[in-house]
């Protein structure tokens, strides 16, 4: 998708105007948020295991060459061709010709926000190929042509409503708000799909580097048919979602779905090692990983910013965030929103193009609170303020108020100054002038007639208050 | 023991708020602290740290420390200032010798209710207070300093006093110091739904442990004529205390 991260600030009242949208967020991330928070509970040893999945993640991203060696040569071992793309025209190149080579014309995918982040589906549409998203969220995210809102709820803006209309128009099936009726036309639909076609797309949320095999996890079971049902798969993977082995898999399981909504464990758990064997009754004859760079090195230059990356896509930071809640996925303008899509997407983009982003919280720090790898997102937000300052790209307003605030602040005689300047002139101009977005919704505070430092020179420094 | 405590006002409650210093003075008095007010002191280096301006706020965070280099313990009324000093300037490139009084003083910074409870060891307020009040938890007292119970313990032991909780009083009221000036729509919309649960809650008076929080707050619930007081903790407390009867 085109980034629009940039226009932010422009954008931003559209985007809190819509009052629906964000009536949808708020509900659904505030249930999500809650789900969470009461199952944890009831999970003695969760800082432990946040500690054992920080600490897991940390080690796989300090060496990630080397893991990424060993987990290509594991995964060729096992019969899966392994390319590497260093952007995503690179991978969208490969993908087309993968498909050209088994000419595969109709492919069905499953959601992966490392398609949506290279802009896989429009690359594949322009060139004329069919592709077809088959989970529920993101296939009524196609029919409406829009981008998801939301990591593991992508259709989280809409209501069952808009979903009813939207169905009744694109699918010409009567309208009806009931939801099993809805999932049902799209089955149907969906089902045909996924017999017919010839090359089937999925993500991955981990690759094990001890065996080379990938996981994927989901609610719906359409990964698995994509993987399973059409003669060709290609997994896009993000060069960062490695784990060492095996048995690293409970505790991540457990972080991953626990963090995201609640549940002890998704529905579908799949571990794909290989292509189809001889023996094997069902599975794609041919497969591909396509491990995806497209800016994620960069990172790993910078040892504060580089805990970023040991996110694992769970979407507790969204639906935690009040700034989310508030505003939605798409204000964000890019694939990755709330709080870790406000820290890595002026990484990905360049600070200039996301400017904004990492300013646009409170710094409540609750999405620190529930990262399920213990990423210091509020204070990796504070860093990324630091870096848009320090290359320049704040105004020069701000700069020298800033100036100004330190060097007043240097000096209590001039500190106290101002004090007794600014006592005098808010009664004579109106300071709400000045800050007008404060005052617009809210009274300002009035300077006091004696100040603290005044009363207690004054009445309280010899030791003895008056109460 | 008597403690002698260096009592660090924030800028803006020096400013603003000085009743919510005079309460602090009078508990700590009260409790037998010797008060140390270094009078030089000004603002701890948040706002320029908070909006990215790390050079800047090393400049007021040496200034600061080295204001309280003999100190034994720093006390203000003020989750979020404390957490400045305690937590955050560590993140800065502090001068040698003021990392050095850093390192020394880290662990004695404390919030106003965290102090009285875990240092002097008061664990329950004597006092009056007929209202139902609410408490708003503020986000640094709560995630980086975990002040929770501190403050509810005391406000549960006064005598009149009726504690209702809010819904989401962990949720942020969308202060954030710049943040609220940079993007006044998304911290109205937030200081809007902190607004409609502490009238939810029937309370007649909010406190929180930082006033920035409640300056945020009352600025929209006097806009809007909302019939909620603030009060910072420490103004209720001595309020309160003031207020306590003979047999308590």
């Amino acid at each position: 998708m085109r980034p629009k991260s940039k226009y932010f600030k422009k954008d931003l009242p559209l985007y809190m105007a819509n009052e629906k949208v964000i009536a949808n967020i708020s509900r659904a991330t505030r249930i999500a948020a809650d789900k969470r928070r009461n199952s944890i509970e009831c999970i003695k040893n969760w800082e432990e295991m946040r500690e054992a999945g920080h600490r897991i993640r940390k080690s796989v991203i300090d060496n990630i060459r080397s893991n990424l060696d060993e987990f290509e040569k594991n995964a060729v071992r096992n019969g899966i061709i392994v390319k590497r793309a260093k952007n995503a025209l690179e991978a969208n190149e490969i993908a087309v010709e993968i498909a050209n080579e088994h000419q595969a014309k109709r492919i069905v995918k499953s959601k992966s926000m490392i398609t949506e982040e290279i802009g896989y589906n429009d690359y594949m549409i322009k060139r004329d190929y069919e592709v077809v998203e088959t989970d529920l969220g993101e296939y009524i995210l196609q029919l409406a042509g829009e981008s998801p809102s939301h990591l593991i709820g992508p259709a989280m803006h809409k209501s069952r409503v808009d979903i009813a209309e939207l169905f009744n128009k694109k699918l010409k099936i009567p309208y009806s708000e009931d939801p099993q009726f809805l999932t049902r036309a799209a089955r149907n639909i969906l089902r045909e799909k996924f017999l017919s076609a010839d090359l089937g797309v999925t993500g991955a949320n981990f690759g094990i580097v001890e065996n080379g095999s990938i996981v994927i996890v989901e609610n719906e079971g359409n990964a698995r048919m994509c993987f399973t049902l059409p003669k060709v798969h290609i997994a896009f993977i993000g060069m960062e979602r490695l784990i060492p082995k095996v048995n690293d898999l409970g505790l991540f399981m457990t972080l991953l779905s626990q963090s995201a909504n609640g549940q002890k464990l998704t529905s579908y758990i799949s571990l794909m090692k290989g292509p189809r064997s001889a023996s094997s009754y069902d599975g794609a004859e041919k497969r591909y990983y396509i491990i995806v760079d497209n800016g994620r090195s960069s990172f790993l230059d910078d040892d504060y910013l580089k805990q970023a990356l040991y996110c694992i896509r769970c979407s507790a930071c969204y639906n935690v965030c009040p700034v989310y809640q508030n505003i939605g996925g798409h204000a964000y303008g890019w694939v990755y929103q709330g709080p870790i899509g406000a820290v890595i997407t002026p990484q990905f983009l360049g600070l200039e193009n996301a400017v904004a982003l990492p300013f646009a919280s409170s710094l409540c720090g609750s999405c620190t609170d529930v990262c399920p790898v213990k990423i210091p997102l509020h204070h990796l937000l504070l860093y990324q303020r630091n870096r848009i300052v320090k290359s320049g790209n704040t105004s020069s307003l701000e700069k020298s108020s800033m100036k100004a605030f330190t060097s007043i602040g240097k000096s209590d005689k001039k500190f106290n100054r101002v004090i007794k300047l600014g006592r005098v002139m808010q009664n004579l101009i109106p300071f709400g002038a000045f800050v007008r977005g404060w005052s617009r919704s809210r009274e300002l505070p009035r300077i006091a007639n004696t100040t603290f430092h005044e009363w207690w020179d004054s009445v309280a420094k010899n030791g003895k208050s008056p109460n | 023991m008597a403690k002698k405590v260096h009592l660090f006002i924030p800028c803006f409650v020096d400013a603003l708020y000085p009743s919510v210093g005079i309460s602090t003075v009078n508990i700590l008095r009260e409790f037998g602290c010797e008060i140390i007010y270094p009078e030089k002191q000004t603002c701890c280096g948040q706002p320029a740290f908070n909006s990215g301006y790390f050079g800047e706020a090393v400049i007021l965070a040496n200034n600061f420390l080295n204001l309280f280099s003999d100190a034994e313990y720093v006390v203000a009324p003020s989750g979020s200032c404390i957490t400045m000093c305690k937590n955050m300037y560590g993140q800065l490139e502090l001068g040698g010798k003021e990392r050095e009084i850093w390192q020394s003083n880290s662990t004695k910074f404390f919030e106003l209710t965290d102090f009285l409870i875990n240092v002097l060891k008061i664990d329950s307020w004597k006092g009056t207070f007929p209202a139902k009040v609410t408490y708003h938890d503020s986000c640094h007292a709560l995630r980086e300093l975990h002040i929770k119970n501190q403050p509810r313990k005391f406000l549960q032991s006064i005598k009149g006093l009726e504690l209702t909780e809010m819904e989401n009083s962990e949720t942020c009221c969308g202060f954030g110091g710049t943040f609220s000036v940079k993007f006044p729509a998304i911290s109205t919309a937030m200081v809007r739904n902190k607004s409609k649960w502490i009238i939810e809650s029937g309370a007649e008076v909010v406190t929180s442990s930082d006033s920035s929080c409640l300056m945020n707050i009352n600025g929209f619930l006097e806009r809007n004529a909302f019939p909620v007081k603030t009060m910072h903790i420490a103004e209720l407390l001595w309020t309160a205390y003031k207020n306590r009867q003979e047999d308590q």
